[in-house]
């Protein structure tokens, strides 16, 4: 079956020298330890960390030269992007706009765009929210509300996106919106994809605080906001399509089985090297399925590259590591006499504290559970 | 994948198509050594794929095809014994073979009598031992030295048993003379036996599993509830996702497997994979008999040739109790800068 297959990811020499720089890097930028920066799972933003990986030449990897990239592989790009993840680099600012962002204004966007945005996120100086998820939008996102009007040779746009990570602190936001009346025969026509410069006169943010008390969480409100036609990203009437291959993007990564990693080192730093019988067992199962799912994600990467559409393959790779990193605080309270505390100086209660409390999100943000599981269900030829 | 695999895939799944039936099964179930099965394949170069120019991962390949159709034939153990008599310098004989010993612990003793060799011992649960020719036998000698012994089954008395597909595993006991050509130095100790039987029953389990989910997806397409396919409903539909993420990862591991293997093969990824598969066996057959209902649980309906293997191959060569420690040893007393370049083989040189 197609879908189980999961092809060796080529042996690269470059990628692995590149590795041993990354992680040269990472040693000089990073303090040890945890970082304090509670702002998400993925260890932080902070646009000074961005801009010093983009001058390494390790952002907009994959893309043309002529757009400020640097034509490497994908898998280089993994390589790059795992180590990043597993020392709990803050990756934050540049990393929604580096992975799917850019790609998509490259694939879709016009010439303007291309030029005046993406080589800023090469530069990791440019950072991009997604616009999706709306109060009455979640997993249906046929049903958004948010509404473009053409106007005298542009747009306006009413409505509200929400949940939107980081909006305060990005530059443009990719709006997906309805640009047209519902159709009843077909329910993904009709929606355009714009840039937006979270500057335009008509935007407001406000930041939702979140249940671990951080507030890169927001609501961002359009009212009578005016967009030139410049702004639409490929054809009007046809972001359902573009859609879709910014997804595959977005969920076959190493960050959807890394997200926890912080506190698996913890943890296995804090047992020592005689942890006992039963936490050899629970550590190296957690460890073995870790890297079946680096097997499985290298392989999604390998085959992006070679063009295929690994879709299905990264819906697995999405529910499996979710699945087990939610799975992570369970095993730490049972092999170690620790209480979950935010605040606490010891880093094993404070990365308990932290992912116990984000852990909900990982199967929701970037398609839920149950999304990805009639995804895999339709590529089985269940469902339509 | 390259064009020769493909093609070699194809050839394979093909033959296995037209010589495992369910009349095959119940002869195999009942001790019968399927012949015709076994010439087929061995007319085509399939029982010998190294020496039919087949690369290591190729033949584990070949395996995990092999187990989608739940051949019931030696196939693995012949490509590890076959493997080891190559890495030894004996020269590898034909027809169907096993490996011995296979049960952690068990020793067999090898002392020089004579112009030759005297083997003698016993080992138990050896996969398909009636039916081998030959045996690679891995013994030692009075110093502790580690050799490979061919053995001809008919020198050894076999006490028949099997698993829970009823495959062969049988209890060999031997006390017998053997000719000097016939035993040579082992390179290679007790663990690389065992990584490869790991490595194979990886490999397998891959294979059992697509077919527990190919199974199940055709199942769930026909079988109408309620006026309708029962694969409309949500709840079967997420099952069967959950099943075939399952197979992907054992369909993960089984490349991993195949990447690991060698004369000094990669103990680590064996160890996650070999854990992992045998995690996703059990997930899976449960998963594919609740889609099946009653009919799954029938000897009839071909589902069963697979999960009755799942049952027995997720603890043959070791399951997570044995390989997952293993990995949680290699984490473990690292500096936490350290463990993901443990974890992932990327330490720097």
């Amino acid at each position: 079956m197609d879908l189980l297959r999961f092809d060796a990811p080529p042996v690269s020499p470059e990628a692995e020298a590149l590795r041993q720089e990354v992680r040269t890097f990472l040693r000089a930028e990073l303090k040890p330890g945890l970082s304090r920066d509670r702002s998400g799972t993925l260890g932080g933003f902070n646009p000074e960390f961005s801009r010093k990986v983009g001058a390494r030449g390790w952002l907009g990897m994959t893309y043309p030269k002529q757009y400020g990239g640097h034509e490497r592989s994908m898998l280089e790009r993994y390589v790059v992007l795992e180590e990043m993840l597993a020392a709990g680099a803050p990756i934050n600012a540049h990393y929604v706009a580096d992975r799917q962002s850019g790609p998509l204004l490259l694939r879709f966007g016009n010439e303007d765009q291309k030029h005046e945005v993406v080589p800023r996120i090469a530069r990791g100086e440019c950072y991009f929210c997604i616009g999706m998820s709306e109060p009455d939008s979640g997993s249906d996102l046929a049903s958004v509300r948010t509404r473009a009007v053409e106007t005298n040779g542009g747009w306006r746009v009413n409505g509200t996106k929400i949940w939107t990570s980081y909006a305060e602190r990005s530059h443009y936001m990719i709006l997906f919106c309805r640009s047209a009346d519902a159709d009843p025969k077909d329910r993904q026509a009709g929606f355009t994809q714009f840039l937006v410069d979270m500057k335009t006169p008509g935007l407001t943010i406000n930041p939702i605080r979140n249940l671990a008390g951080d507030t890169n969480f927001n609501e961002v409100l359009f009212q009578d906001m005016l967009l030139p036609d410049s702004a639409v990203i490929g054809k009007a009437g046809n972001a359902w399509k573009q859609l879709t291959s910014e997804l595959a993007l977005e969920r076959s990564g190493p960050d959807r089985f890394l997200a926890g990693f912080k506190l698996f080192r913890t943890l296995v730093g804090q047992l020592g090297p005689d942890p006992g019988e039963r936490a050899r067992l629970e550590l190296g199962r957690h460890a073995a399925h870790m890297m079946v799912l680096r097997r499985m994600s290298r392989s999604v990467a390998a085959m992006l590259q070679q063009g295929q559409d690994p879709a299905l393959q990264g819906a697995m790779v999405k529910d499996l590591g979710t699945t087990l990193e939610q799975s992570l605080p369970d095993m730490v309270r049972q092999l170690a006499p620790v209480e979950g505390d935010p605040e606490a100086e010891d880093e094993l209660a404070a990365a308990l504290a932290d992912v116990t409390q984000n852990a909900p999100s990982y199967s929701i943000r970037g398609g839920t559970r149950e999304i990805l599981r009639s995804t895999i269900a339709r590529g089985l030829g269940l469902r339509q | 994948m390259n064009d020769v695999t493909r093609m070699l895939e194809d050839t394979a799944a093909r033959l296995f198509s037209d010589h495992v039936d369910r009349a095959v099964h119940a002869a195999a179930e009942a001790g019968e050594w399927p012949a015709a099965l076994w010439q087929a394949l061995e007319d085509s170069g399939l029982t010998q794929p190294l020496e039919a120019g087949l690369s290591l991962p190729e033949a584990m390949g070949l395996l995990q095809i092999a187990a989608q159709h739940a051949a019931p034939v030696p196939l693995a153990e012949t490509l590890c014994a076959a493997w080891m008599m190559a890495n030894c310098g004996i020269e590898v004989s034909t027809g169907p073979m096993t490996i011995a010993p296979v049960v952690r612990g068990e020793t067999l003793r090898l002392e020089r009598r004579g112009d030759g060799w005297h083997l003698a011992g016993r080992a138990t649960r050896v996969p398909w031992g009636r039916h081998a020719t030959s045996i690679a036998v891995l013994a030692e000698t009075d110093d502790g030295a580690l050799h490979v012994a061919l053995l001809p089954r008919d020198a050894a008395a076999i006490i028949h048993g099997g698993n829970t597909a009823l495959e062969p595993r049988d209890t060999l006991i031997v006390d017998t003379a053997l000719p000097v050509g016939a035993v040579a130095r082992c390179p290679f100790g007790y663990d690389v036996l065992r990584a490869f039987g790991a490595a194979m029953r990886t490999a397998q389990i891959a294979g059992a599993l697509e077919r527990a989910l190919e199974l199940s997806v055709t199942y769930a397409g026909q079988r109408v509830q309620f006026g309708r396919a029962i694969g409309k409903f949500q709840a079967i539909q997420h099952n069967l996702a959950l099943l075939a993420s399952q197979a992907g990862a054992a369909a993960a591991a089984a490349g991993m497997v195949a990447e690991a293997l060698s004369a000094t093969p990669d103990m680590l990824m064996i160890a996650a994979a070999k854990g992992r598969a045998s995690e996703a066996a059990s997930a899976g057959a449960a998963i594919a008999h609740q889609a099946h209902g009653a009919i799954g649980f029938t000897w009839e309906y071909p589902l069963n040739w697979a999960t009755r293997r799942l049952w027995s191959w997720r603890d043959e060569f070791g399951n997570e109790t044995e390989w997952y420690p293993l990995v949680g040893a290699v984490v473990a007393g690292r500096e936490p800068a350290g463990i993901w370049p443990a974890m992932t083989g990327t330490e720097a040189a």
